[in-house]
């Protein structure tokens, strides 16, 4: 059972990113990140103006458990951020492609985009990491 | 794939997340490990903990034995069912393990001790033994432990398996154990709730699950064990502790008995001086100022002109709903000072508080 949204494009690390109709993306955590994550209780955005490089770190989410970086799949600016998960983590386990998306960015090289995986792609790795 | 107990496939069934613990697929949690952890400070929850290492010691004198072996006194068990919380120590006073000892009979105890540990403990157990000769040690891998947790547990589980264990455990004090046919009713937990650890034989565990299920008491993961030991503020062998570190250097002088002055446990002369001359290490308990982050082992702790130490557990506490850690830090910190922790390269200040930081579901926190 697959809960990846075809509407969007993910990274190998895991991040998903949606195109808004002004051009800037959201990014957020794959259901799949979630999940292995367990329990959110901490995340930190990066701020806004901040420039970031794909592929960089420029945010952490930690579960009970770990603390893992997230990417930017994308370079650019930060356009803004979810301050609502800083007093409500578990958003993100939620509903991690609604009300959990982390940052927006305003890319600085659109053509990244073409780099980017799809559902498809994306589930395929998971599914190659489970075995 | 790593050893499994009995209830494996149960786990399976259930959803649970299973990882590897010490060598044994185990769940980790059923879903949320928050939620879990929630539910056994405010209801009743279950864990099976099967993995953990039963044995039992017998013979006429194992009594003096284990005097030898335990920086505990087993002298103090004076009733059959009384239990004991101990540490077995090295010649150096280092920490092979910790373990509960359960009082059965004059010439037998049993012994309930880490599943990560078990073969160098029985190693080392095997040896004294035959040192001292006339101690025979028995592995009861025949026996699987339901520990059953929270406020409302011993009402459930008393609901759950009948009158015959309400009368015989439905009032026991803590650390003691009834014996009612093949189960072994023990008053004894890891979460600092009222509660009970259920010692049985593999061949029921799954029938006795099922019936703990079926009066709502829900099963939660070691990942929900683990905060709500930390919160209760009780070591976890290997991380607050171990062969380095003394049960002085541990917070864990109460649980040895200094008295009387000629039991002459292993382990004891090194205790002994670092009683009298005083540890340069303790463990304190650290409370996280703010939401800069999560406590974890391994962190650097600075304390202000008395040096830096380590964050030996930390975790984020669902209860108090902030981060908290023991850490050994340099003795003579101060409860109610302040120190900073190296998270991920911030360093975030925390506050040197008492342990427990919640007992019995309420923040001991000022």
């Amino acid at each position: 059972m697959s809960k990846t949204p075809g509407s969007l494009k993910y990274t190998k690390s895991h991040e998903w990113v949606r195109r808004e109709t002004d051009g800037t993306l959201t990014v957020g955590i794959t259901d799949h990140a979630q999940d292995l994550m367990g329990d959110l209780v901490y995340v930190e955005l990066p701020e806004q103006g901040r420039k970031v490089s794909a592929g960089n770190e420029c945010a952490v989410v930690e579960s009970v458990k770990a603390a893992s970086d997230v990417y930017a799949p994308m370079s650019g600016e930060i356009t803004a951020a979810n301050t609502a998960l800083a007093d409500g983590p578990e958003t993100i386990n939620k509903d991690p492609y609604g009300e959990g998306w982390m940052f927006k960015i305003r890319p600085s090289n659109p053509a990244e985009w073409n780099a980017l995986l799809d559902a498809g792609a994306y589930d395929a790795q998971v599914a190659s990491e489970k075995h | 794939m790593g050893h499994r107990t009995p209830l494996y496939e149960i786990h399976l069934a259930l959803n649970a997340k299973i990882v590897d613990f010490g060598g044994w697929d185990m769940p980790l949690h059923y879903g949320s490990q928050i939620e879990e952890h929630h539910r056994v400070r405010n209801d009743a929850g279950m864990f099976d903990v099967s993995h953990m290492n039963v044995l039992e010691l017998k013979g006429d004198e194992v009594r003096d034995f284990l005097r030898l072996l335990l920086a505990n006194d087993v002298a103090k068990l004076k009733t059959p069912g009384r239990a004991l919380y101990s540490c077995m120590l090295n010649t150096e006073g280092g920490v092979l393990d910790d373990l509960i000892v359960y009082f059965l009979d004059d010439s037998s105890f049993r012994v309930v001790a880490n599943a990560a540990t078990r073969e160098k403990d029985l190693a080392w157990i095997r040896n004294a033994a035959e040192l001292f000769g006339g101690v025979q040690i028995v592995e009861r891998d025949d026996l699987a432990i339901i520990a059953a947790q929270g406020p409302n547990a011993r009402e459930k589980v008393c609901r759950a398996l009948g009158d015959p264990i309400r009368s015989a455990a439905g009032n026991l004090q803590p650390f003691h154990a009834a014996t009612v046919g093949d189960l072994f009713i023990a008053t004894t937990g890891y979460t600092g709730e009222d509660g009970f650890e259920i010692i049985l034989p593999t061949t029921a565990v799954k029938d006795v699950w099922q019936a703990l299920q079926d009066v709502d008491i829900r099963p939660a993961g070691l990942g929900a064990r683990d905060t709500l030991r930390l919160e209760a503020g009780m070591n976890l062998y290997g991380q607050d502790m171990d062969e380095t570190t003394t049960p002085i250097e541990s917070g864990l002088a109460w649980t040895v008995a200094f008295e009387p002055t000629d039991r002459k446990f292993i382990g004891r002369e090194v205790l002994d001086k670092q009683r009298a001359n005083g540890a340069s290490r303790a463990l304190a308990g650290l409370a996280l100022e703010g939401k800069g982050g999560v406590l974890r082992s391994h962190q650097k702790v600075l304390c202000e002109g008395l040096g830096e130490g380590e964050v030996t557990s930390g975790s984020f506490s669902p209860t108090l709903n902030c981060s908290i850690a023991l850490a050994r830090v340099p003795a003579g910190v101060p409860i109610g000072s302040r120190c900073r922790v190296d998270v991920r390269g911030k360093m975030l200040d925390a506050r040197v508080v008492k342990y427990p930081f919640v007992r019995n579901g309420k923040s001991c926190l000022a």
